[in-house]
């Protein structure tokens, strides 16, 4: 076990259960939100030449999950530095 | 140069590189045959996994489907990359922080129990084995379909090259090959979709064509879409009939069934670290995402290339000179139907019935403004493989489409042929009914598991192309990763109250519900009106999933919590680094 005076490993397993619930969240709200439940509503908007709904269900939701691991890769990593955790 | 020439040379080049790789890869100690030794970075573990986890069904049939079903379509899509969020966030890093070799590897030892873990081996065989059959099946079509090989020739031939590198080179050769075919496939894939969104919208990106205006057109390439499929009868492309709880419940079993499968999970263990295996994750799914943001494009592009060029044309019979007649139709101010339609045709993959007798082929929807009825039956996979063709693209690029199909279908086949030969030695074997097997013995007894893998994985194939149902077992995987694996595996990781008699009711009750559901609604005569809170058996293994785990909850709380040493264990595996000393990893 990591001995450094500034281990936090309680301190770092609450950031990372908030980070993961905020993500997810987001996660929810693009795939499930915008591609399948509020569909309709949105497809009265539109992006480029597609109705914003049917986008979010074929690509945007798809590219809104690769941001969501890439944020949680950075931030994890900040995560362990700022509560000393090896990695 | 003809078209059989090129695609010769390609499958011939690439099969020549699998073997190359292979050779060069050998597995030397049951590390490297399981998990590649730990050491493979985490950008080349990326396409291994993309490649391992887009299959034929990916590479073949998901444009073709969502060229029919429009929005319905969009289940696939979401549901086979989100799934890689509730990886890289619920799973991976803390499952490779564990570090061991398989998934039953992990039930085992978390729930301090054989009876878990023997449980785990048996949902992890279910699903690698409905799962191999399909892309041996897909493996044989491209042969039959392409290079007039035989259909059972092409699948052993298929067979032979798995064989070679799945069992010299385990894991090690697994993946390195299959990085090898990642290169491939998506270069297979994205050149057709190019040159198709260039012709339709002008636009060479097909993720920007996707969403502009038709070629030389103000409105968009959706909007027209749409009116000339409503005006022919379907449903509109960009909407559905479907009932949302359905799409919502299909959706969500493909994510959490892709978080269970066995076979993506255990790439996650090549990596060196946690790190690593969240990066990994994040690769992985920005390979896959390739693919996945071009296929909407190459649907909609091939649903109005295929009613463009389909539709209204005057039809050739067998018996007469193509070139002659096609000429005295363009000069009556005709359409001809297309030559890719003739070659196709032979495949029994189109159908054409002259229903009104008048030798043109209308193809129209249940509900066509002009009331005709339909005379044009189009399989779904016929898109993407004659989609060059459709498109009029040079003969080369139809051989690379033919050996991007077989790099999809022999990836996915070898990550599979892993699990399956590493349940057996590992977990039945040494885990549970031999544990004094030496290094040398366990690494004999993979490699004659996946062996034996390989030769039922053929059979299977070849098998069931005379049943019906192998599109229809892939419900089944899915449904049961979703349901018996998922539930353990996160609350083994996320609840440390969680114990074994928890767990094993829950994989049991999970395998058990999504089992009888599917099989009494796709083979026991079961029909739609009694399908539960009305989500067909695509998507039950979502609701059971949430029954397993309450189930497992409340059986946990009635009896004795897990000993320490377990709740510590949990508490290692989400710490990064905790558990190094206990791995390969050398200490620090």
């Amino acid at each position: 076990m990591p001995s450094d005076n500034s281990h936090d490993a309680k301190g770092y397993w609450k950031a990372t259960l908030r980070l993961t619930i905020g993500l997810l969240i987001v996660w929810f709200l693009v795939s499930f939100g915008a591609g399948i439940l509020f569909r309709e509503a949105l497809d009265n908007f539109s992006i480029g030449g597609a109705p914003l709904g049917f986008w979010f269900a074929q690509n945007g939701s798809i590219y809104v999950f690769l941001v969501l691991i890439i944020i949680y890769c950075r931030k994890m990593t900040q995560y362990e530095k700022k509560f000393g955790i090896k990695g | 140069m003809d078209q059989t020439f090129w695609t010769y040379f390609f499958v011939i080049l690439t099969f020549g590189t699998y073997i190359g790789i292979a050779i060069w890869a050998k597995a030397g100690s049951t590390e490297e045959f399981y998990v590649a030794g730990h050491d493979v970075h985490p950008t080349l573990n990326g396409m291994a996994t993309a490649a391992d986890w887009m299959s034929a069904a990916s590479f073949l049939s998901m444009a073709g489907l969502i060229a029919f079903l429009g929005y319905g379509g969009s289940v696939y899509l979401m549901g086979w990359t989100g799934g890689y969020v509730l990886l890289a966030l619920l799973l991976a890093p803390f499952l490779r922080e564990f570090g061991k070799f398989t998934v039953p590897d992990f039930v085992g030892d978390r729930y301090y129990s054989k009876v878990a873990r023997v449980i785990a081996v048996v949902c992890a065989l279910f699903v690698s084995f409905t799962y191999i059959a399909g892309q041996m099946k897909g493996v044989g079509v491209a042969f039959s379909g392409f290079l007039g090989v035989p259909f059972n020739v092409g699948i052993l031939i298929g067979m032979a090259i798995v064989f070679f590198y799945a069992v010299m080179g385990g894991m090690k050769g697994i993946t390195y090959t299959q990085v090898a075919q990642y290169v491939v496939l998506i270069f297979a894939y994205t050149v057709p979709a190019i040159f198709m969104s260039l012709a339709i919208t002008g636009n060479f990106i097909p993720q920007l064509g996707f969403i502009g205006n038709a070629a030389g057109t103000d409105v968009s390439m959706l909007t027209k879409l749409n009116t000339v499929v409503t005006e022919l009868g379907f449903t509109e492309y960009t909407s559905t009939t479907k009932a949302k709880i359905d799409v919502f419940c299909i959706t969500a079993a493909l994510m959490f069934g892709t978080a269970g499968l066995p076979h993506v999970i255990i790439r996650f263990f090549t990596v060196s670290s946690a790190r690593a295996a969240r990066k990994s994750a994040g690769w992985a799914l920005m390979f896959i995402a390739l693919l996945y943001t071009v296929a909407p494009a190459v649907g909609a592009f091939a649903r109005m290339n295929f009613i463009d060029t389909v539709n209204e044309a005057t039809y050739i019979e067998d018996g007469e000179n193509y070139e002659e007649r096609a000429a005295a139709i363009l000069s009556e101010g005709g359409k001809p139907v297309p030559v890719w339609y003739k070659d196709w045709e032979k495949t029994g993959l189109l159908k054409y019935d002259d229903l009104n007798g008048d030798g043109i082929m209308q193809y129209r929807g249940p509900n066509a403004l002009d009331g005709i009825t339909n005379e044009v039956e189009p399989n779904r996979d016929i898109f993407v493989l004659a989609n060059p063709q459709i498109a009029k693209l040079p003969a080369w690029v139809v051989g690379l489409v033919v050996a991007g199909g077989l790099a999809a279908a022999l990836s996915t086949a070898a990550g599979l042929l892993m699990v399956i030969s590493s349940a057996v030695s590992h977990d039945l074997l040494k885990r549970t009914f031999k544990p004094d097997m030496t290094e040398k013995q366990e690494m004999m007894a993979a490699r004659l598991a996946a062996a034996a893998a390989v030769i039922c994985a053929g059979l299977l194939g070849i098998f069931a192309t005379s049943l019906p149902f192998v599109a229809q077992v892939v419900a089944f995987a899915f449904g049961l990763a979703a349901a018996s694996l998922f539930p353990v595996i996160f609350l083994g990781i996320f609840w440390k109250r969680m114990n074994k008699e928890g767990a094993i009711a829950a994989m049991l009750v999970g395998l058990i519900t999504t089992f009888s559901y599917i099989y009494y609604f796709k083979f026991g005569g079961g029909t739609a009106e009694n399908w539960l809170f009305g989500v067909s058996p695509e998507g039950i293994g979502f609701v059971f999933m949430w029954l397993a785990a309450g189930v497992g909850i409340i059986v946990s709380l009635l009896t004795p919590a897990p000993p320490q040493a377990i709740q510590d264990l949990v508490q290692d595996i989400r710490i990064p680094g905790s558990r190094a000393s206990d791995v390969t990893a050398p200490a620090e």
